[in-house]
């Protein structure tokens, strides 16, 4: 049981810490509830789906099916996130003054919220999968044994939301005027770490042949399964045996969205 | 406020976009890491991209059976690209993972799944069923 909550708990939490940070970053925008909501409905009901074509989806190009996928459902999201991060370099500043004086309206956020909310679905989806998946890959066996299981798998999924709710209730504590500075840099993390989970999944379908090697073991420091690995994966990509294209995608990603955020923002104050 | 042009192209044109800004951009700390960064990373990009072809030097397989591996040891060749296809024959689900080899892929119930590794130096490369760790072990030789 506490097995199966572990691994519950992990994916659920790769999603929760995202959605959380997410939810943050749009906090005072209009209508920015009803976005996020859907964004985690659409995203639940596309795993769903997914989980059920699973395993034919699995066999296509040539047993790289699932890859693909991933790597489609990766990148769009990480432009979500970069697409973020820019949109608020150009409208950070009167957002944040306007935020703090009345709500922000639809029109100034929702640009950047649909792009947020893709995002927000798109996590959901993948680690839903997963989820969904292993949940009822044991559901179909003993009844007895599925029941343990079950439990220990809501467990780990009320775990995985809780902290969460904690990452989203502690970012609503910072002051409003530091509030995108904020969660712009923890985007750009899960930026980092959604680029890293690519160049993974790019070696292992053979799409990349080079640097597909660790470069090095840290897990007899920090493994990867440990509690604090598992939550440092969650929020930042922590990975105990990273390969170059790992390192070389993350620090590419953070370092591309960082200097394109600075570019806009740029840009923005010649006007 | 920013024009649907220029929104594009903040977006999908980082590096285009650089050029138009060269005038104002000397005075700027940024423009030494930019000008120097966008074609280093895109260098990089094509050079990791090269490898594209996703021919395999080695063919392996793997079974999952009763949450276990068969075989539960492959031996592959050192320093040459293995395409190793795994097939769950479980009614379950497995995660294959692999800390020493930096593999994790999910093989639906019934499903083959195709994982690439290599080249591997020589050595012993661990691997495990995350859903089912006690039973699922296993280890890639290479020789």
């Amino acid at each position: 049981m506490f097995a199966t909550g572990l691994i519950v708990f992990r994916e659920t939490l790769e999603a929760a810490l995202f959605v959380g940070i997410i939810a943050a970053a749009t906090r005072g925008i209009e209508r920015r509830s009803l976005w996020m909501a859907g964004g985690v409905l659409v995203g639940f009901a596309g795993a769903l789906l997914m989980a059920a074509g699973m395993q034919q989806v699995s066999a296509w190009a040539d047993g790289i099916g699932q890859d693909l996928l991933n790597v489609g459902i990766i990148s769009v999201a990480l432009l979500m996130l970069a697409w973020h991060c820019i949109w608020v370099s150009t409208h950070g500043r009167e957002m944040a003054k306007e935020a703090s004086q009345v709500g922000l309206s639809a029109a100034h956020g929702s640009s950047s919220l649909w792009a947020l909310s893709v995002a927000v679905a798109l996590s959901v989806l993948r680690e839903g999968a997963e989820t969904v998946l292993f949940i009822a890959g044991f559901m179909s066996g003993s009844t007895e044994q599925g029941a343990t299981m079950l439990l220990g798998a809501v467990m780990g999924l009320f775990s995985g939301a809780l902290v969460g709710v904690l990452i989203y209730l502690g970012l609503a504590k910072v002051k409003t005027q530091h509030l995108f500075s904020v969660t712009n840099a923890l985007i750009l993390v899960l930026a980092g770490s959604l680029a890293s989970q690519l160049a993974k999944t790019l070696n292992q379908a053979g799409l990349v042949e080079r640097w597909s090697e660790p470069l090095w073991n840290a897990s007899n420091i920090l493994s990867n399964d440990s509690s604090l690995g598992v939550f440092l994966h969650a929020l930042m990509g922590y990975d105990a045996s990273p390969s170059v294209l790992q390192l070389l995608f993350y620090a590419g990603a953070v370092s591309l969205i960082w200097i394109g955020t600075l570019q806009a923002h740029k840009r923005q104050s010649q006007r | 406020m920013s024009s649907p042009s220029s929104k594009l192209l903040t977006t999908a044109g980082l590096a285009a976009d650089r050029s138009l800004y060269l005038t104002k951009e000397t005075k700027m700390k940024t423009t030494h890491i930019r000008s120097v960064f966008a074609p280093l990373s895109m260098g990089l990009m094509a050079l990791a991209f090269s490898g594209l072809a996703a021919a395999a030097d080695f063919e392996a397989a793997l079974s999952i059976k009763n949450h276990q591996f068969e075989p539960a040891e492959i031996k592959v060749p050192a320093n040459k690209r293995v395409r190793l296809t795994v097939h769950n024959q479980d009614a379950t689900p497995e995660e294959f993972e692999s800390h020493d080899l930096n593999r994790e892929k999910v093989v639906p119930a019934g499903a083959k799944a195709v994982i690439f590794i290599g080249p591997l130096k020589l050595g012993r490369y661990a691997f495990m069923g995350e859903y089912n760790a006690a039973t699922a072990k296993g280890a890639v030789v290479a020789e």
